[in-house]
């Protein structure tokens, strides 16, 4: 008899449950994986290396780049660590504009995510029911900054511009008749915020849909009680972060524990969880999209109300307006200046983090006081998720590492950068 | 229980004594610099202490000083030419009659390696900083067995910076590409790089050959000092 021994078997970079470019080197007893080693790099764009070659505001579009399904918040962590720099704070009006896109987005990532992951179990309608929600978000994306996925809406100093009065329409033509456009546009008479608070309203039932397929599902509860369980210390260690952290029993949130924007004026609760399973993950993923429901409501009604502007009148880091541009001839030297050059930052270092729909995400900046980053360093979560993944997957069967990829949120654009 | 950093300053300089080289406190962050022989000896203290409690290493990153400082364009003084035209093309200046100092070797340290700590009891930040000795070949005690988040960071920062790790389980490269040549973060490495990649259709092979693009400078690195972060070294009379 030859001696059985233990083989290796390739995971990906192509296949759908990699969730991108994930190359995952598996060795196995059996179908019991004995060690999982990622290949990560796929995706390396040297995003860091790139903006120490470019004036700070032309880098924002990058940081979109990074996670391409939380992008504002990307652009929010980058934004503070240049204003921290700088000693400048937003108007706040921007803050609670800040505050409502990072919830919007915290809820277009986890939307992908629940998405994801129910495909990767097995149930193909949360795919499918997920996108019709992102659907709405990514028009409130558009409606803002004029892109649905990549907007550099942030800007050192406020945000691009005001939230808009109109919602684009849609029109009928070859593939759309009347009434499906009319359908289409019934809740996008009013302003951009009117549309928001409609999704709102709506949207707890949605949440309520998702858990009636899943939270007591057989099949669901099957696939993720008691996979990838993390007990606190470990969770510390491994140097986890958001959901995954709280999904272990810590409860720390950056919004709670380090308020940046306005989210010291909101009433909202940390979901935690108890077991440090890929379910309680779940649940507090659920839950985090509910209650960035209600500060998505809480700040529609301070915006509302509070009229006023969304970027610092300082011309040393807000370019003039356009109208301005035309009079004036040393506020067209001023955009010129701004848009090529751009500004320089004092010298030091400054590391600003935001909680981030996967967890900490920081911006890390040495600046020799010129107009580039000395060095820019992104702190992405995920990377030190995946990290973990050798630790989380060891012992359990091949079907669960899909599991525990999914229930890590995995991004490859942050992970690689 | 929170703690105010001032007080987490003076509680470190009373526990790490001399082994803390400077400590600075700006912009709301603790910043210590250590000497690499002290680097695996103030990171235990600092995870271990039940005052401090970093009980997480959030982020470790390497950073090249090579050119700290340097900007591509002066905007300072003027030569007889006028003020410098911030980007040169590749060719000789003929108006530089060797006043330019060109390419002054570097002295000094280059490689630092930077930890973000985090204690989520105290709910504290503090970043660690230490350079390495030696230029060509940087070493610094890995942080694997005191925060096992480091695996990771230390590949990375092994990967761009060509950092070695002393004690690191795995130092492979991560990020670069299966036999990738160099490290890319570097100052000196270019951003273009050095090599590209191309199928071959008549080797029938993936081959690899010296970049074809030119390396262009689409802004200068400007410095300019702010009169409202740095108070003018000498006053104007006008």
């Amino acid at each position: 008899m030859p001696e059985i021994r233990n083989f290796t078997l390739n995971f990906g970079p192509a296949h759908p449950a990699a969730h991108g470019v994930l190359r995952l080197v598996l060795e196995m007893d059996g179908e019991t994986i004995v060690r999982a080693d990622p290949h990560i790099g796929l995706l390396h764009r040297g995003t860091e290396k790139l903006a120490e070659s470019k004036p700070y505001n032309q880098s924002i579009g990058y940081m979109d780049r990074l996670d391409y399904v939380s992008m504002m918040c990307n652009e929010h962590g980058y934004v503070l660590a240049i204003e921290k720099l700088l000693g400048i704070t937003a108007p706040e009006r921007a803050l609670y504009i800040r505050t409502m896109f990072d919830e919007i987005t915290r809820i277009l990532n986890h939307l992908l995510w629940i998405g994801a992951h129910a495909l990767d179990v097995g149930a193909m309608t949360m795919f499918l029911y997920a996108f019709r929600e992102r659907e709405d978000l990514m028009d409130a994306y558009e409606a803002v900054s004029g892109a649905r996925l990549h907007a550099t809406y942030y800007r050192p100093g406020g945000v691009y511009r005001d939230l808009p009065d109109s919602m684009p329409q849609f029109l009928p033509n070859r593939f759309r008749s009347e009434a499906e456009a009319k359908r289409l546009n019934a809740n996008r008479g009013g302003s951009l915020l009117d549309f928001l608070e409609d999704f709102t309203n709506r949207f707890p039932g949605y949440v309520d849909e998702y858990e009636t397929l899943l939270t007591d599902n057989r099949i669901w509860k099957q696939r993720l009680v008691g996979i990838g369980v993390v007990s606190p210390e470990r969770a510390l260690q491994l140097g986890f972060s958001g959901p995954m952290l709280r999904g272990s029993g810590v409860e720390w949130d950056l919004r709670k524990k380090q308020p940046y924007a306005a989210y010291d004026k909101m009433d909202f609760d940390i979901p935690v969880g108890v077991q440090g399973d890929s379910y309680d993950r779940y649940l507090v993923r659920v839950e985090e999209m509910r209650q960035s429901n209600s500060i998505i409501k809480q700040c529609i009604k301070w915006l509302r109300v509070n009229p006023g502007a969304v970027m610092l009148d300082d011309s040393k880091v807000a370019p003039p307006t356009r109208g301005e541009m035309k009079q004036d001839m040393e506020a067209l030297i001023q955009h010129f200046k701004l848009m090529t050059e751009g500004f320089c930052l004092p010298v030091g270092e400054s590391y600003a983090a935001v909680e981030h729909p996967k967890g900490e995400f920081g911006c890390y900046i040495v600046s020799d006081g010129a107009n580039k980053p000395y060095r820019l360093k992104v702190r992405a979560p995920g990377f030190a998720h995946l990290s973990a993944l050798d630790e989380m997957t060891k012992g359990h069967m091949l079907a669960d590492v899909v599991a525990i990829i999914g229930t890590q949120d995995i991004v490859f654009g942050e992970v690689d950068r | 229980m929170t703690v105010s950093l001032e007080f987490i300053k003076d509680y470190l300089q009373e526990g790490l004594g001399s082994k803390v080289s400077t400590s600075t406190l700006a912009l709301d962050e603790l910043t210590l610099e250590v000497a690499a022989e002290h680097w695996l000896e103030v990171a235990r203290f600092l995870r271990h202490d039940p005052m401090l409690d970093f009980a997480q290493l959030t982020d470790l990153c390497g950073v090249d000083y090579l050119t700290y400082g340097d900007a591509e364009w002066d905007v300072t003084t003027a030569s007889r030419s006028g003020f410098s035209r911030a980007v040169q093309a590749e060719e000789a200046d003929p108006f530089d009659f060797g006043e330019s100092d060109g390419d002054v070797a570097f002295t000094g340290k280059r490689f630092a390696v930077v930890i973000h700590l985090l204690s989520v009891s105290r709910n504290l930040r503090i970043r660690v900083r230490t350079r390495c000795e030696d230029n060509g070949f940087p070493v610094v005690h890995s942080l694997v067995e005191i925060w096992n988040s480091a695996n990771w960071y230390e590949r990375e920062a092994f990967d761009l910076f060509g950092i070695m790790f002393s004690g690191h389980p795995d130092l492979r490269r991560i990020l670069t590409d299966y036999g990738f040549v160099g490290h890319p973060f570097r100052k000196d490495f270019p951003l273009i790089g050095q090599v590209e990649m191309r199928y071959d259709a008549e080797q029938k092979r993936v081959i690899y050959e010296p970049v074809s693009i030119e390396a262009r400078v689409l802004v200068p690195r400007t410095i300019r000092a702010d009169q409202r972060f740095s108070p003018p070294t000498a006053e104007r009379d006008d």
